[in-house]
This record gives structure tokens, sequence and C-alpha cells, in this order.
């Protein structure tokens, strides 16, 4: 709140007002000056005044709560099984060396591809909307967690063992913290993979969710209601990515100012 | 200063095993070094020679090939209470406060809450860095870093100090101010050290012995005593022109001026 309030007192942040507004207007204007029809481009007040409508008779509220649901529950299965599998992967050579060739195929495999099959195995309901996500998350996690694991500093790891430090203790004591920064570049490129995961799930299967919408605007070539559709599906990535960024600066808080305002861009 | 040795390598071998060069390569080859209780001994010698390999051997995180490394008389089987090292890198964890750094040897090894932070603010302040212990690691100089390393280690209380080029990232000056504080430490605590170094001056004004590594497979080619006053002060003893003949026969001996040798 206080960073939202600081970032107003800014006279950049007006620079991106005027910026909004000026953005808005000649969205407004221009495709009807130059004759571009509504359904190709629909305008700022249509986009509103659909969105009105859609909360009225299309029970908009409810579809965009599904989705955020599913986005959240799948973000986080999908960071835990990342976390777990990563971090043993880190611990465990054999079980790094005998599994990675597998791991390696599928973080190749477009994992939205998965969504059909995950309907008809699942069928019409949330979970294989949130088993995309889970699987299209899972992947960043893994492969930064392993990678803080792998480049780790031996030298702290020396210092903690001249303690007499046991495995549990060295892995609670050094090897988590020292991941965190790398955990959490993994969970912001996860946070806004997720929303593409559910989405995808939904424009295959259901009849609920904002991807759900998307697909039925298509249908009725209703632009405005495509456009209410994305605008919202922006949102819930940022709702949930501010989530992240929130939570790393309160776990990362020791980290040089510089430093941590520098990755965020 | 007494007669008990505290550290001791005995012919020690150490080969490793490496991929390319004809599978093994000798790092160092029948070692012989005894120090004494509260005798200081720094050891100098060409880069890869050696030099941390043995440190490792005494902080018990590797094991001889040949020989045996004993501290106290007992064979060291693994990390051990006895001995304590402090590197180059000052390996402070970045998540944790200063205090919490100095904490931490003591913290896995099971020592109360209370009695470590009493233990680990005496360091501080002894080491002169009390108003930084709740600061994070990057927020100190290299010089007050290595200083929370030094407190660290003296935080787990060792008989013999392992020093594997301590202040070597240093700049000149802080170098000075740190070298007198660890010779103002081991005097007041009365401990033992065993210093690796590249520094000639560092070698002789915080010694009293200094021994000498041959490039790989590195073993103890010369032992030369310090024979100088002022243990206690190293920036005295540099003053003295005997230190100058003491660095000067150094040189000669790690042929510094053919150059493969550094
Ligand atoms: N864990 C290891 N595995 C393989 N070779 C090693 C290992 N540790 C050291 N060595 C080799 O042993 C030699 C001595 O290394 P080191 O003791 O670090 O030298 P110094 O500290 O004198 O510069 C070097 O050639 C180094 O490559
Ligand atoms: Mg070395």
């Amino acid at each position: 709140m206080t960073a939202v309030i600081n970032l107003l007192a800014r006279k950049e942040a007006w620079g991106s007002f005027l910026l909004l507004f000026v953005v808005l207007a000649v969205w407004e204007w221009l495709p009807g000056a130059m004759g571009v029809p509504v359904f190709i481009v629909a305008p700022p007040s249509r986009v509103w005044a659909e969105f009105m409508r859609l909360l009225d008779v299309e029970r908009l509220f409810l579809h965009t709560a599904i989705t955020f649901f599913q986005v959240m529950v799948g973000f986080v299965l999908g960071s835990l099984l990342g976390m777990v599998v990563g971090y043993t992967l880190g611990l465990s050579k054999t079980a790094e060396f005998v599994l990675s060739p597998y791991i390696l195929a599928l973080q190749i495999a477009p994992k939205v591809a998965f969504a059909p099959l995950f309907v008809m195995w699942f069928g019409f309901n949330v979970y294989p909307k949130i088993l995309v996500a889970v699987l299209i998350v899972f992947f960043p996690i893994l492969i930064n967690v392993l990678g803080a694991m792998r480049t780790l500093d031996g030298a702290m790891v020396n210092l903690a063992r001249s303690f007499s430090a046991s495995k549990l203790q060295i892995f609670w004591k050094i090897q988590f913290p020292a991941s965190m920064p790398a955990l959490f570049s993994g969970l912001r490129i996860g946070s806004t993979l997720a929303v593409i995961g559910v989405v995808v799930g939904e424009m295959v299967g259901g009849n609920n969710g904002l991807g759900y919408l998307l697909v039925f605007g298509e249908g009725q070539a209703n632009t405005p209601m495509v456009f209410v559709a994305i605008l919202l599906l922006t949102f819930i990535g940022i709702v949930i990515y501010g989530l992240v960024v929130l939570l790393e600066n309160r776990v990362l808080h020791y980290l040089p100012r510089a430093a941590t305002t520098e990755k965020s861009t | 200063m007494s007669d008990r040795i505290r550290l001791a390598f005995e012919t020690v071998t150490k080969r490793f095993d490496h991929p390319r060069n004809g599978g093994l390569i000798v790092a160092i080859q029948g070692v012989d070094i005894r120090i004494a209780d509260g005798e200081r001994v720094a050891l100098i010698g060409p880069s890869g020679c050696g030099k941390s390999t043995l440190l490792n051997l005494a902080s018990g995180l590797d094991f001889p090939s040949e020989g045996r490394v004993r501290v106290d008389g007992v064979e060291v089987s693994g990390p051990n209470r006895q001995v304590a090292f402090m590197l180059q890198k000052d390996l402070l964890l970045p998540w944790r406060s200063i205090l919490e750094n100095v904490c931490f040897g003591q913290e896995i090894r099971g020592m109360s809450r209370a009695e470590r932070r009493d233990k680990a603010l005496a360091q501080l302040n002894r080491f002169r860095i009390a108003d930084f212990a709740e600061a994070y690691p990057h927020q100190l100089s290299g010089g007050m870093r290595q200083r929370a390393a030094l407190a660290r280690t003296m935080m787990m209380d060792p008989d013999v100090l392992l020093l594997d080029e301590p202040f070597s990232a240093l700049d000149a000056q802080t170098k000075l101010v740190l070298q007198a504080d660890l010779a103002r430490t081991l005097t007041e605590s009365r401990k033992t050290s065993f210093l690796i170094t590249h520094d000639l001056d560092e070698a002789v004004t915080l010694s009293d012995r200094v021994l000498v590594m041959s490039k790989r497979p590195g073993r103890i080619v010369r032992e030369i005593i310090v024979d100088l006053p002022h243990r206690d002060e190293p920036l005295q003893r540099r003053r003295l022109p005997e230190t100058a003949r003491y660095t000067g026969e150094l040189m000669n001996l790690l042929d510094i001026g053919h150059a493969e040798l550094v």
C-alpha cells in the first residue's frame, strides 16, 4: 500500500497516468475515425458497457472467481511440487542423473498441449485446468531451485560441516536459504504462467471461467466480451504476481536494495 | 607456549583423482609439520602446491591418502571442536545479521540462544564491530566482514586457528589493522595458529616460524625461525630492518623473479 502511495508521489507516475489516458482516448476515437468496425476493435466505452452487462446477466464475477481460484491452486501446487522435486534432485546426484533426461524432454514439450488430454481424463471440471497450471508452473520453479543447489558455494557447506552440522542442518541453514533468490525468480515466472495454463484449460473444455468467456465471445463475434476477458485475466495475473513480489520483499529483505530493484525490471 | 603438540602432520601424502591427468595428482607428498601449543606458524608456497589441502585435512573435511593428521594427539577423523578455520572468503551468510552469523557455529553445536548471544556480542566488541550486530553482511566493508569472520572463528573457542590467506582480499591499510587485531587476539586467548599466506611480510610479522613449500607435489622444503621482538605487535615488527632480511630470504627461496613459481 505504502509502495503505491510512494509511487503516486513521484512525478513519473503522473506521466504514466497521462500516457494511459492518451492511449484510451486514441483507442476510443481512432478506430471509428478510420472506419474500423466495432467487431474488430471495440472502443473502451463499449468494453466498459459490456463489462457491466456481463456482471449483470452472465455471472462475470463468478467466472472471474473460478478462474482466480484455479490459478491460485495451480500456482501453489505447481510451486510446491517444483520445490520438492527441485530440492530432492539437488540433494541427490543419483536422482538427478536418472531423471534429468525425462525432465528435459517434458520441459521442452509444450505443456498446454496436454490440456485436451486432461479434459478427456477428468471431464468438464476444475481438475484439468488446475493440472495444466501445475504442469506449466512446475518447470521454472524446478529449474531455478536445481540451479541454485548446483551453483551453491561448496565452501559455505564446508563451513557448516566444520561445525559438525548434520545433512538436515546443512539443508535448512545453508542450502534452502541460499536458494531463495532463485526460487523467487522462478515463482515470478510461474505466477504468470499459471494464468496461461488455466485459460488454455478453460478454452479447451468447460462452461466456466474467463477462458470459457473468451471462446464464447469469439463464437458470438462479441469483441467487447473478449476484451473484458483479456483485461480481467491480466488483472488476475497482476494480483498474483504482486503477491509474489510482496512475499519476496519480505523474505529477501537482506539483499542490497539495488539488486532487488534491478531484478524486478 | 608449551611443548605439547597441538597440531601434527605425520608424513602426510594426499592424492586426488584427476580425470585427465592420468587419473591421479599428488597434491602434497610426505609432509611433516608439528605445531606446539601457543605457537604461530606460517606456511608459504606457490599457488596450487597444496596449502589449502593441508588446511582441509587439519579441519577434518578431507582425509590423507597416507600418513596421519593429529590434533592434540588424537587422529583427526572428522570435523572437531579443537580447530576452526577462516578463509579468504568471509563466508558470511547473507540472510543472517552479523550477530546471527557469529552465532552460527554455536547454534549448530547446540549452545543455548541466550548464551551464544552473550558470547557473540563479546566477540563483536573485541573486534570493534558491535555497532553492526544487527546489520547484514552486504552493509559492511570488506575489512569489517573479515573481522566478523574472525569473530565467528573465535566464537568456536578452538585450540588451533587455521587461517587460509585470511587478509589477501583486503587493501593494504585494512590488512595492517586486521593483522594487528589477529596478533592481539592470539596473544590474549593464547591460541595456536597455522597461517597460510602469500604475503611474505605477513608471514614474518605474525609468526614464530615460517615453513616454505615446494611447488606440486608440495613438500616442506625449508623452515625459518623468526627470531624477532614485537611478537604481538606486527606493525612494530614490520618496521624492523631485520624483517626485510627475512622476507628477502623467503623471496629467494620462493624463487620470486622466476615468475613460473608464483
Ligand atoms: N577436491 C579436489 N579434487 C581434485 N583436485 C584437488 C582438490 N582440491 C585440490 N586439488 C588440487 O590439489 C592441488 C593443491 O590445491 P590447493 O591445496 O588448493 O593449493 P593451494 O592452496 O596451495 O593454492 C591443486 O592442483 C588442486 O587442483
Ligand atoms: Mg589455497
